[in-house]
C-alpha cells in the first residue's frame, strides 16, 4: 500500500495556505494561489502571479480557443490542470514581433506560416513555445497554464485582488 | 599540488582543515569551527548537508547559513566565510568574524572537507530516511553521492542537445513518496520537418524521479528567468539569506517556511504553502523550509548579475511588487 498520497491542486479542488505575520506585512510575500486566480479570471486573461523586475509568471485560464500569440523569446507553458491542446506554427514573417518586444504579442487572425504541429498536454506537462513561432491554446474544459515569460502589455496585474493583505489567512 | 588539510588524521580518522584564520575539525558526532574570537559546533550530519549544497550550488544566490552562526555569502567571484555575521547577539558582542576568499580556494577546501568527512553510506543530498548515518569514526567515503551531476538545462529539459528526461533506464526510479504521480507523456504530434522543434515533457514525472532533496536545478530558461524546481523532504539543510527576490510556486503537497530578518535572525513570518500557492521571498529575509512529505517546489530565480548591487544599494525595494 502506498502510504504517501501526493496532493496536487485543481480548479475544482484546491486548498490554500497563507502568511502568518509575526513582525511584517503580509503583502511583502505577494501570496496567491494559481487555481483561485484562474477560477476568477476570464478565459486567456494573462494574470501575473509572480513578478521579478521584467519577468513574470502568468496564470492563464484555458477555456475554448485562444487567439494566436507570438513570443519575443522562448516561453514555457506548464499545465497545472486540465487538458490543453497547444498548436504551433512557424511564422512566415517573424518580423511581426517588433524588435525589442518582450513577452509575447497578440496576432490578428491566423498568421501566415507552416504548421509545426500540436501538443496535447495534461497536468504537469511543460511545453516550449519557441521564439519564431506562433501558438494557440485550446481546451474543451477549463484548464490552467502557468506561463514563464516577460511582462507584456497584455499582462494583467491586480495584486490587491489576488494576494493576501491581512496578517492571517482568511478562511 | 597544494596540500589542503592536515596530512595525518585525528583520533577519529578525519583530517582537519584551515581556511584563513578559520579552522575545521570533526569528531564522531560534531563539526567544530574555530575563528580568532570564538568557536562553534554543529551536528556533523547537518554540517555535511549544508556543505554539500553550498558546494553544489556554487555558493548560491546570496547567503548560505549553515545554522544561526556559520555560513557563506556569495560575491560571485569571491565568497565571505563568516561566523556570527548574521547573528544579532554575536554582532552586539563583537564576536563575529568574516574573511573573504577567492571562490576557487574556498571551493577546493570545502570539497576536500566534504570528501574526507562523508562516510560510506551517508548521502548528504538524500532525505534522512533514504540514507545511512553520518556519525562515527572514519568509515570509507561516498564520492559518487557527493559529486552528482547538477542539472542545468540551457533551454529546456528534453530539448535537442539539452538535459535528458529521467527514467528507470537512466537510473532514476520513481521516489517512494511519489509512486502515485502519473507518468504519462504529452502527446507530441509534429509535422514533417519539425520533429526537433516541438518539445514537451512531463515535469511532474521528472520531479517524481529526483534522487535528491532541497537541490534546485534548472529545467527551463527564459533569458535570465530560471525555473529551478526541486523536491523537498524534511528540513532545508541551510537557512537561505536572499540577495534578491526569489519566488516559490508549490506544485504539490505542503511546505511551511520560517522567515527571519536576513541581518539579525529576528522572526518575521511563517508562510504555509499548499499546491498551487505562490509566494515571494523578499530580498531582505532568510528562510528555512519544512516539508513533512516529499513535495514538489518550483523555485523561480532571476539570475541577472546586477541585482545584488541594486538591492544592497537600496535602489530596488526588497519586495517585488508594491500594492
Amino acid at each position: 500500500m502506498n502510504q504517501h498520497a501526493t496532493r496536487f491542486g485543481s480548479l475544482k479542488h484546491y486548498e490554500k495556505g497563507g502568511v502568518e505575520v509575526i513582525n511584517d506585512d503580509a503583502r511583502n510575500y505577494v501570496f496567491s494561489n494559481v487555481f483561485e486566480v484562474a477560477s476568477r479570471a476570464k478565459p486567456f486573461e494573462k494574470v501575473a502571479v509572480g513578478k521579478n523586475i521584467e519577468y513574470v509568471i502568468e496564470a492563464i485560464r484555458i477555456e475554448g480557443t485562444s487567439g494566436w500569440r507570438a513570443p519575443a523569446q522562448d516561453e514555457f507553458a506548464l499545465v497545472m490542470d486540465g487538458e490543453v491542446e497547444i498548436r504551433l506554427l512557424k511564422l512566415e514573417r517573424p518580423g511581426v514581433v517588433p524588435a525589442g518586444a518582450k513577452g509575447s504579442i497578440a496576432l490578428i487572425g491566423t498568421p501566415a506560416g507552416r504548421k509545426m504541429g500540436v501538443v496535447r498536454a495534461r497536468r504537469g506537462h511543460m511545453t516550449l513555445l519557441p521564439v519564431g513561432a506562433a501558438y494557440q491554446f485550446q481546451a474543451t474544459h477549463p484548464g490552467v497554464v502557468l506561463l514563464q515569460t516577460l511582462a507584456s502589455e497584455d499582462t494583467v496585474e491586480r495584486w490587491s485582488d489576488i494576494c493576501q493583505t491581512t496578517p492571517r489567512p482568511t478562511a | 599540488m597544494d596540500i589542503i588539510g592536515s596530512i595525518e588524521p585525528n583520533q577519529h580518522g578525519y583530517r582537519t582543515f584551515t581556511l584563513g584564520s578559520f579552522g575545521f575539525s570533526r569528531d564522531e558526532y560534531f563539526a567544530h569551527v574555530t575563528w580568532p574570537k570564538g568557536h562553534h559546533m554543529l551536528p556533523v550530519d547537518a554540517f555535511l548537508r549544508a556543505l554539500q549544497r553550498d558546494i553544489a550550488w556554487g555558493f548560491f544566490y546570496g547567503i548560505v547559513n549553515f545554522d544561526q552562526v556559520v555560513g557563506t555569502m556569495n560575491h560571485y567571484g569571491s565568497v565571505d566565510l563568516f561566523a556570527g555575521r548574521f547573528n544579532d547577539h554575536y554582532r552586539r558582542a563583537k564576536l563575529d568574524h568574516t574573511e573573504r576568499f577567492q571562490t576557487p580556494l574556498i571551493q577546493r577546501v570545502f570539497e576536500a572537507m566534504l570528501d574526507d568527512w562523508t562516510n560510506a553510506g551517508f548521502d548528504p543530498f538524500a532525505s534522512p530516511q533514504e540514507t545511512g548515518s553520518a556519525f562515527g569514526p572514519k568509515n570509507g567515503s561516498n564520492k559518487e553521492a557527493i559529486t552528482r551531476h547538477r542539472v542545468t538545462a540551457r533551454r529546456m529539459i528534453g530539448a535537442p542537445g539539452d538535459e535528458p528526461v529521467r527514467s528507470d533506464d537512466n537510473g532514476f526510479p520513481i521516489n517512494r513518496h511519489f509512486l502515485d504521480v502519473p507518468q504519462d507523456t504529452p502527446e507530441v504530434l509534429p509535422e514533417p520537418g519539425f520533429e526537433d522543434e516541438i518539445v514537451s515533457f512531463n515535469l511532474f514525472a521528472y520531479l517524481s524521479r529526483s534522487d535528491v532533496t532541497w537541490n534546485p536545478s534548472i529545467v527551463s530558461v527564459c533569458k535570465a528567468s530560471l525555473y529551478c524546481p526541486t523536491t523537498e523532504e524534511y528540513i532545508l539543510p541551510v537557512i537561505h539569506g536572499n540577495d534578491r527576490v526569489e519566488w516559490f510556486v508549490q506544485l504539490s503537497d505542503e511546505i511551511q517556511w520560517e522567515v527571519e530578518d536576513r541581518e539579525t535572525g529576528a522572526v518575521r513570518a511563517r508562510v504555509t504553502m499548499k499546491a498551487g500557492d505562490v509566494a515571494a521571498m523578499p530580498a531582505d529575509i532568510r528562510h528555512r523550509g519544512f516539508s513533512p512529505k516529499r513535495s514538489m517546489l518550483l523555485v523561480w530565480e532571476n539570475a541577472s548579475p546586477e541585482l545584488p548591487a541594486l538591492y544592497a544599494s537600496g535602489k530596488m525595494p526588497p519586495t517585488p511588487v508594491q500594492f
